[in-house]
């Protein structure tokens, strides 16, 4: 059984069916990336791996539990499952540091002490040790967005969702973010992102889910997808996003 | 900076604009300065030259009555001061519990909720000068057990009534304003909803309302001077006996004096919030 297993999961907004019948298997340790266009429903399934949103239908089971079940025990289940935000969301009020060492305390109970020592550690590997001090407005994308992984991985998750982490920013800071997620990739965390950066997603991704219209349209190998696609949408999405990944190498500062 | 900063010396165009930007600046204030002393100096004539001045001087501006007034005046004006800053806190404290009350989504907080409703509709639709005459008589007249009966703790009591009501709706609007993905930020991390609403919405959103919140607290300020509605002497009803032993109104007008000093660092400090929310904004984006 997978790590982290979805099946059949909707998630309807109104009249909008985002998400329509989305089956995802997750194994431990491994990186799956979400690719689609907007509004094919990345984001919402990110939200409902996390519970920010409630399924409408379907079973998502984390480690053989499910997670969707009404009783689950909904802030035991976001301690594991960490989650990034597309706008970074840090809390503006606090400084770095304390961005993330707050959940560690409160959630976790860590000591105050240990938990800035270990926040402290985390944030040097991310190379933000002098920014440990300054609130968020006073940081680039980059810097907040890597802040926000800090503060993710500051309650040491089971599976870290990264939502479009890399849309906010110009290209220079696209490279910081993704070296960030490359290491994390290197120490066996478990991952999933919905991301627009193909070329990332073929380097890194252990297997790459292409949705439409809130289904799984295919899925497989990065390789495989990407390169011999076998659903004619998931090939005509592939030429587009190449033709506009091409333009953006050309002019250089277009952001995705 | 570049790396030759310490050698920049300003090019002759740039000390062209420097001297004219002083030049404009030096201009601007003698206008300023001018018009000013024009538009005051017109109105100071025309009060002075109006056909009652000199009654209107001997009833409002007597310097030996403002002498003889002012003492009295600010031994009573000590009661507002301590009135306006315990109701202050009191405030606060109460405002708080019924915007929680009213945003929080917890099923059994039900009938609260209703009351917290009913209390802010109520009460911001009272006069103050009711509900002070409406707790200061009515409360005593029930005659029930532990009913205070000091008129300062009745008119304290009031104007929280009256100011808690204001106060919660700023502070409500607050929470609101906070967008979304700060709660989902908090509650993605595990924390519940009460530890996000405490450190990580409640700080925001306090931050954002203190400029209405501080021009709601200059307002009670000055309504403490309601209280004497019921016979608490304070710094209105000392002029007002005053007033009334010597028919001459200067002693209001010394009671005024010190309303308005008592909110002034109020006002200033609230102008001072308001832009350095507004630098932090245009900052931020």
């Amino acid at each position: 059984m997978a790590f982290l297993s979805v099946r059949q999961v909707r998630k309807r907004f109104g009249t909008n069916d985002v998400l329509r019948g989305v089956d995802l298997e997750v194994e431990a340790h491994e990186v799956v990336c979400l690719i689609g266009a907007s509004g094919s429903g990345k984001s919402t399934l990110l939200r409902c791996l996390n519970l920010l949103e409630t399924v409408d239908d379907g079973v998502i089971e984390l480690d053989g539990v499910e997670i969707t079940d009404p009783q689950a025990a909904v802030d035991a289940v976001r301690r594991d499952v960490g989650i990034v935000f597309q706008a970074y969301n840090l809390f503006p009020h606090l400084s770095v540091l304390d961005n993330v060492a707050l959940a560690p305390r409160k959630v976790r109970g860590t000591p105050r002490r240990d938990a800035e020592r270990a926040g402290t550690e985390l944030l040097g590997r991310f190379g933000l040790t002098d920014k440990a001090d300054a609130h968020p407005d006073a940081l680039s994308g980059g810097q907040q967005q890597r802040v926000a992984l800090v503060r993710a991985l500051a309650m040491r998750p089971r599976v870290l969702l990264l939502d479009e982490v890399t849309s906010a920013l110009d290209p220079l800071l696209v490279g910081e973010v993704l070296e960030a997620v490359r290491d994390l990739k290197r120490e066996g965390l478990t991952i999933v992102m919905a991301t627009h950066e193909m070329s990332f997603a073929r380097e890194v991704a252990d297997h790459v889910v292409f949705l439409d219209d809130g289904l799984v349209v295919e899925s497989g190998p990065a390789e495989e997808v990407l390169t011999t696609p076998s659903d004619p949408r998931t090939a005509a999405f592939l030429a587009r996003s190449l033709r506009t990944g091409e333009k953006r190498s050309g002019f250089g500062t277009i952001a995705g | 900076m570049t790396d030759n900063a310490g050698a920049w010396v300003p090019s002759a165009r740039q000390v062209e604009r420097d001297r004219y930007r002083r030049r404009r600046t030096r201009r601007r204030g003698l206008v300023a300065a001018a018009s000013t002393v024009v538009v005051l100096g017109v109105l100071v004539i025309a009060v002075v030259s109006a056909p009652g001045w000199d009654r209107v001087q001997q009833t409002y501006f007597d310097p030996a009555m403002a002498r003889e007034s002012v003492g009295p005046v600010a031994e009573a004006f000590v009661t507002n001061v301590e009135l306006f800053l315990i109701a202050e806190v009191m405030i606060l404290a109460l405002a708080l519990v019924v915007a929680v009350i009213r945003v929080a989504p917890v099923p059994a907080l039900m009938p609260l909720k209703i009351l917290a409703t009913v209390y802010t509709d109520v009460l911001r639709g009272t006069p103050t000068i009711l509900v002070i005459l409406l707790v200061g008589f009515g409360l005593p007249a029930l005659q029930l057990q532990g009913v205070p009966e000091s008129r300062f703790v009745l008119g304290l009591i009031a104007l929280t009534l009256s100011y808690g009501a204001y106060v919660a709706e700023v502070l409500r609007a607050g929470i609101l304003s906070v967008h979304p993905t700060q709660w989902a930020s908090g509650r993605s991390l595990g924390l519940s909803y009460a530890t996000t609403l405490r450190l990580v919405v409640l700080p925001q959103a306090v931050r954002r309302v203190a400029p209405p919140l501080l021009n709601d607290f200059v307002s009670l300020q000055k309504d403490t001077a309601l209280v004497s509605a019921i016979g608490l002497v304070e710094a209105l009803r000392a002029a007002q006996v005053i007033t009334q032993r010597n028919f001459n109104f200067t002693p209001y007008v010394v009671a005024a004096v010190f309303f308005i000093v008592a909110t002034i660092p109020l006002a200033r400090l609230t102008d001072w919030l308001s832009l350095r929310a507004a630098r932090r904004d245009s900052g931020a984006a």
